[in-house]
């Protein structure tokens, strides 16, 4: 698998302007190339949805992970996962939910149409860094990977609100706290001192 | 540079009230946390697509309350877009009232709705003041010195 050691490309999927450039923010944060679509439609066109291509983006970037948005007019997130794990070609790629509801059913019916997680809405870089490691360590052990997803087809539940519920099986994944240093010098995120800390909802 | 000690005093205290009084949360406080010197304006940026996406949608809901029938279905989904891109900024109040208005959609309520999106508005208005004149305030006086995270 040609990929540049540590670096993954990612095609996020999101119709909301806001939320792309944040989440491509995230995404470049923590290392990772980013092509952002604004709908299912241009993410298919972009993978060339076409039985003999391999998931090359049409400028020719391999695409090692999908994060798309649940909600979405024309095509929902669910369909787009569909469409790509009906396709030869694009199965083998990643594909991660996003939604701003937490809809249990809907949340199931992600997972078992394939979908490797369920991220709630606003996404937050722990949540990212979380997410391209684990996409990583399955890109450089990919038959393991395979298999262990085999294994767990029926699979109960991981999707993520926050940094602070590691709930993700072990063996698949470290939990990275945000307090982690961030692993390439060019992610030089600089703080501002914080007077207090406000009180979450 | 007392006197810029002072002014940088006076944004960290405008900055804070926004949290003490509800108009921002948390999530306001993690794009804060993605702003470097290679991108020193991020949140105003994404501040500004708020603007122009909830203008956007301001309009298109304003249309749509004109209407007889009310098409409630319609109605929830420009509001589901207004409020994830509340949230997605940290907009605690005006995402509230999008909650709000989404509760009355779908109980099919009209001056529930009506009354709900002029109170939004009103909150959204506000917001928009606030934010705006704290980025002209962070412009005019520079960016504040940072410390660096403790591990």
């Amino acid at each position: 698998m040609e990929k540049m050691a540590n670096e993954l490309h990612v095609l996020a999927v999101d119709d909301s302007h806001v939320d792309r450039k944040v989440i491509e923010r995230l995404l470049k944060i923590s290392s990772c190339k980013v092509t952002a679509v604004e709908s299912g439609r241009r993410a298919l066109q972009y993978l060339g949805l076409d039985g003999e291509k391999t998931s090359v983006g049409i400028d020719g970037l391999k695409v090692n992970l999908i994060l798309t948005d649940y909600s979405m007019p024309g095509m929902t997130g669910y369909e787009l996962l569909k469409k790509i794990k009906e396709s030869s070609a694009l199965s083998k790629i990643p594909v991660v939910i996003m939604s701003s509801e937490k809809i249990l059913p809907r949340i199931d019916r992600c997972l078992e149409e394939g979908a490797e997680e369920f991220l709630l809405k606003p996404v937050k870089l722990s949540d990212v860094k979380r997410l391209r490691d684990f996409i990583l360590r399955g890109e450089g052990d990919n038959e393991e990977t395979e298999k262990k997803i085999k294994e767990g087809s029926s699979r109960k539940r991981k999707f993520h609100e926050d940094s602070s519920t590691q709930s993700m099986p072990s063996s698949l994944v470290t939990g990275h706290d945000i307090q982690s240093k961030p692993e390439s010098s060019a992610a030089s995120v600089s703080q501002q001192p914080l007077p207090k800390q406000p009180k979450i909802g | 540079m007392e006197r810029n000690h002072h002014l940088h005093r006076q944004l960290a205290n405008l900055r804070q009230s926004f949290f003490d009084q509800g108009y921002l949360d948390e999530q306001f406080i993690q794009l804060e946390e993605l702003q470097d010197d290679a991108n020193p304006n991020f949140v105003e940026e994404v501040v500004t697509l708020f603007y122009k996406d909830s203008a956007r949608l301001i309009h298109s809901i304003d249309q749509a309350l004109e209407k007889h029938p009310l098409d409630f279905a319609k109605l929830d989904s420009y509001m589901h877009q207004f409020k994830g891109s509340s949230s997605s900024i940290g907009a605690k109040k005006v995402k509230i009232e999008c909650t709000q208005f989404g509760e009355y959609c779908r109980a099919g309520n009209v001056e529930g709705c009506k009354r709900t999106f002029q109170q939004l508005k009103r909150e959204y208005a506000v917001l928009r003041k606030k934010l705006e004149a704290y980025f002209q305030f962070v412009r005019q006086i520079g960016p504040i010195e940072t410390a660096s995270r403790p591990n």
